[in-house]
């Protein structure tokens, strides 16, 4: 169990990279805390990959330092990491059986029979495969054979951290529940540093302490569920979490007023001048259909019925709004207008979250 | 499930037949035929039942020729499949030397194989030949048209310079069907270079190593150009192997009965091999299923 600290870290996979779009990992600053669950969110090609392949030391970084508690393992090979990685796609030993598979690392590193059997016993059980054991893993599954690598990633118990490249992509969804349960459940009994990359938001949210969000190669947010759906940092986080995403409507900001194409928006307090492309973003749930006139005029073109509440597909001059209406809600030609919650307009300027004047910006430091 | 029964079906494997007709069973047959009769000339022809074959299952001659052929069969797997993987284990993976070498270790391959008699009998030679005269200045006994070993050695090593690419080629493929993430997988559970090879690369390298080892059984098996040109089946009967006493037998003495009884013990004894070879592979990949 360790402190992960990334130290100006940047990876490329050109040898000579010249501009900053040539580099997969964007440089990058940040302390993974001792004993936190974290996931990695972002579209497939943002670096999530990238950057658990440097930590785990299967990838040298072109430049800056990692840490394990204080101790520079830059340049330490994998093995003397210590650290369990499960990879998207399902790796076993085909030739082993079911239990040499999960024996496999424990006993590469010279642990006791009795300490192994016993091990083995524990992780079987987690991972609902007592009972083949003993055969072969060629044939299986995908969805046993990823879980023989979950359990292989889990069978150490004195690792730095436990990495997990989205791995329950092959797995059906019953069992991706029951074995996000499992982890976290692991999670708290042994404390381990654990960092999952995965592309679902609600894997995400429902996994992790805290989620880093990344965008480009780069990380955009790291916040807790709640902060990331408040106050996303970057337009980007905006529209990845929630469902559907932020709206985002470019405006001209005056103060406590935003102009979005003439049309006055009411923001709860005041900014000052931005010199970049301005936008207000502001989430769907926020958002309130009305019929007396109050607020951007829009056309609604859908209306999608979701169980739980509706989700109002509406033409604001050519750009598309999104509303969270609730289930009961009675929705008529005459609803012409949205209006905004003002205490959830959020200012971007060149996608990146303004804070209100005078205030100082939120986790945006740590972020970027 | 219920069959649907159609007899115009049969009209599709019409082709197949036809073809296998012409292709196998016809020529086969022919050679059968040849096996149970006997000949004085003039195209008349005896029966002569299963004597041929008990003439042959009672001939020292043939069972030397089959006793060498098996002893060459051997070495040469033995050589060859460990040094193939061995070649294909170092090869680079990607990038341009990969494409390089590649086109190096197949070179062989493409030389027709009387050519590579000839390069070899000529590379061996102890009067002009590069590697007999080398040899011979360096106090070496070394003479492949005297020695028993000297003619073995230039025919195993000829046979192992000509195919060992065939194996390292099929390994590699095996090789590069790997995806990445075992090898790092590997890494993470700090598995050995040995175990890497033992419990990665080895099992998902057995589909062609078959195909490898069958292979490189039956063509050295069948061997006949390549020690026909080098030592011509000497010296004595030294490298006699069994396609070289064959036509010795068929063309140098017109023996047909025996050499068509033999041609078809010859055929048997490969297919049996082959089969009982292919048959102990694939179950092993079974058996690791259940």
């Amino acid at each position: 169990m360790a402190k992960i600290t990334l130290d100006n870290l940047a990876h490329s996979y050109l040898p000579n990279p010249q501009g900053e779009e040539d580099y997969a990992l964007k440089e990058l600053n940040h302390v993974w805390e001792d004993g936190q669950a974290y996931a990695l969110l972002g579209s497939s090609g943002c670096g999530k990959s990238t950057l658990l392949n440097i930590i785990s030391g299967l990838l040298q970084p072109s430049q800056g330092r990692i840490l394990f508690n204080d101790r520079d393992v830059t340049h330490a090979p994998t093995t003397e990491r210590n650290i369990a990685q499960v990879f998207q796609f399902p790796v076993v030993y085909d030739t082993m059986t079911v239990r040499d598979n999960l024996a496999f690392p424990l006993r590469n590193r010279g642990a006791s029979e009795s300490f192994v059997a016993e091990q083995v016993q524990k992780i079987a059980r987690m991972i609902a495969m007592e009972d083949v054991l003993n055969r072969k893993a060629r044939g299986l599954t995908a969805d046993a054979k990823q879980k023989i690598s979950l359990g292989r990633g889990m069978v150490r118990e004195d690792v730095n951290a436990l990495l997990f490249d989205e791995p329950l992509t092959v797995i059906d969804p019953h069992m991706k529940w029951e074995l996000r349960t499992q982890l976290k459940s692991l999670h708290h009994e042994f404390g381990h540093t654990m960092i999952y990359v995965t592309h679902d938001q609600t894997e995400a949210l429902t996994f992790a302490d805290k989620v880093v969000v990344m965008y480009e190669g780069r990380v955009v947010q790291i916040g807790t569920p709640e902060e990331l759906f408040e106050r996303p940092e970057h337009t980007f986080v905006g529209y990845f979490i929630g469902s559907p995403g932020m709206n985002v409507l470019p405006a001209q900001i005056e103060g406590s007023i935003a102009r979005v194409d003439g049309h006055e928006v009411p923001l709860d307090t005041g900014y000052d001048a931005l010199s970049g492309k301005a936008a207000i973003g502001i989430r769907p749930e926020f958002v309130r259909l009305n019929s007396d006139g109050r607020g951007l005029p829009i056309t609604i073109r859908r209306i999608e019925d979701v169980g739980r509440h509706k989700i109002v597909r509406a033409d604001f001059d050519g750009q598309e709004i999104n509303i969270i209406a609730s289930e009961g809600a009675e929705i008529g030609t005459n609803d012409t207008h949205v209006a905004f919650d003002a205490a959830h307009v959020n200012v971007y300027e060149n996608d990146w979250r303004v804070a209100p004047s005078g205030r100082q910006p939120g986790s945006k430091g740590e972020a970027a | 499930m219920e069959k649907t029964v159609n007899q115009k079906a049969w009209f599709l494997v019409l082709p197949v037949l036809v073809l296998v007709a012409f292709s196998a069973i016809i020529p086969l047959m022919t050679v059968v035929n040849y096996s149970v009769q006997d000949s004085f000339g003039q195209n008349n022809f005896f029966w002569a039942g299963l004597v041929w074959f008990e003439d042959l299952l009672h001939s020292p001659r043939m069972w030397n020729a089959l006793g060498r052929q098996v002893v060459f069969s051997s070495i040469i797997l033995a050589i060859e499949v460990p040094l193939g993987i061995f070649i294909a284990l170092n090869m680079p993976k990607k990038g341009l030397w990969a494409t390089v070498c590649l086109v190096l270790m197949s070179l062989p391959l493409l030389i027709p194989w009387n050519v590579v008699g000839t390069i070899w009998q000529v590379f061996a030679r102890v009067d002009i030949g590069l590697l007999g005269y080398t040899l011979d200045s360096l106090g070496v006994d070394y003479n492949y048209t005297q020695g028993f070993y000297a003619a073995w050695t230039t025919l195993i090593v000829m046979d192992v310079w000509h195919w060992t690419s065939l194996v390292a080629l099929l390994a590699y493929a095996g090789l590069q069907s790997i995806p990445d993430a075992y090898y790092q997988a590997a890494r993470i559970d700090q598995a050995s270079r040995w175990k890497i090879f033992r419990y990665i690369e080895l099992p998902k390298m057995s589909g062609v190593l078959t195909i490898a080892i069958l292979l490189r059984f039956m063509d050295s098996f069948k061997i006949y150009t390549e020690p026909f040109v080098v030592t011509g089946g000497g010296p004595g009967n030294a490298t006699t192997f069994l396609s070289i006493d064959l036509v010795k037998m068929a063309l140098g003495q017109f023996d047909l009965g025996n050499a068509a009884a033999f041609s078809i013990i010859y055929f048997l004894v490969i297919l049996a091999v082959s089969w009982v070879f292919y048959t102990v592979m694939t179950n092993l990949d079974k058996k690791d299923g259940v």
